[in-house]
């Protein structure tokens, strides 16, 4: 019951949060402070969902081959892969790296 | 078929077929996503639902990740948050969309980053038909890599050994590089971010380091302007 309340609670506010310039605003726009914290809300958080789940819960599962995977995954990026392809190549450094360590 | 509606056609066709190239990934990260709701028991009805309502993938790996270690509240709380450029994102959209408020508000579900930045006409002005047709592949590759991932349902030690733990991490690193790029305050707000949850996360469960993190969005609030911001 606590999935399907989650799952229906986060697929409900992102319905409304899409709908949310048409039915809230109309033709007003977002003072310019809200927008600019808005706008911070996704590295802010991406940086933090990085570290949790590199570092999962009391850091207890930190490993540093799966880091060394994602740093890779980001290098690639950063040097124009798209992003499958880095995704793909951080997955391949990992699996690699832990081959090599038997 | 009067003209208005064969141009609409074409800007439909035109956004299925710019949607393909986003498409592809999205299928990939479906079968990540299916592959690791199974693994964390989360059933098979779920996660399809859910790709299939809420369609967001950094919602999805969010409340999934936040979900398996920490509250339902946090968990949710920061799945919502992930989202938040959403908000802004339909209110540029705005001006762009017609008809009445309701009619808007169902045009804008089909609101994507890919599809946002394929229907930009510049000027802040968006094709709405190319935006839904863009997202018209990319939701079928979405569920169809879900339904795919749940069914296969490879056990989590397979996971790690081939290396899919690191897909999650990956995926948060790529969009948060497309980020980075935006200005100096979300190379900042980044920082600060992970900064948070590193210091939170011995200290409290994931769900609510995860919320502190967010906190370094604040920092928007602050006067003056983002040179980098107002160049771009």
């Amino acid at each position: 019951m606590k999935l399907w309340l989650s799952v229906l609670a986060v697929t409900v506010i992102s319905w409304v949060m899409k709908a949310g310039g048409p039915l809230v605003l109309g033709h007003r726009r977002l003072p310019p402070a809200a927008v600019r914290i808005t706008g911070l809300m996704a590295p802010a958080l991406l940086a933090g969902l990085i570290v949790v789940e590199l570092g999962g819960s009391g850091w207890s599962e930190f490993d540093w081959t799966q880091l060394c995977g994602v740093s890779a995954a980001g290098i690639a990026h950063v040097l124009k892969a798209p992003m499958l392809v880095a995704v793909l190549i951080g997955i391949a450094a990992a699996a690699l790296l832990r081959l090599g360590l038997g | 078929m009067n003209t208005e509606n064969r141009d609409a056609a074409g800007s439909f066709a035109a956004g299925m077929r710019l949607g393909v190239g986003p498409a592809a990934p999205t299928f990939v990260l479906g079968i990540v996503y299916g592959a690791a709701a199974s693994g964390a028991g989360w059933g098979f009805g779920e996660p399809l639902v859910f790709s299939a309502l809420a369609f967001s993938g950094s919602a999805q790996f969010t409340l999934l990740t936040a979900l398996s270690t920490g509250s339902a509240l946090a968990a949710v709380g920061a799945a919502v948050l992930i989202n938040a450029r959403y908000v802004v994102m339909s209110a540029v959209l705005n001006d762009s969309l017609r008809g009445g408020r309701l009619r808007r508000s169902v045009l804008a579900q089909a609101l994507t980053d890919a599809s946002f930045a394929l229907a930009h006409h510049g000027g802040g002005r968006f094709d709405i038909t190319r935006l839904v047709g863009a997202s018209v592949p990319q939701w079928s590759a979405w569920v169809s890599g879900t339904a795919i991932g749940l069914v296969a349902a490879p056990p989590p030690v397979l996971l790690r050994t081939v290396g899919l733990d690191v897909a999650f991490p990956a995926f948060f690193l790529v969009l948060a590089v497309h980020e980075l790029h935006r200005s100096r305050r979300a190379k900042a707000a980044a920082a600060g971010g992970a900064g948070i949850a590193a210091v939170l996360l011995p200290l409290t469960d994931p769900g609510i380091a995860l919320l502190g993190a967010t906190a370094a969005a604040l920092i928007g609030a602050l006067p003056g302007s983002d040179p980098e911001e107002e160049s771009g």
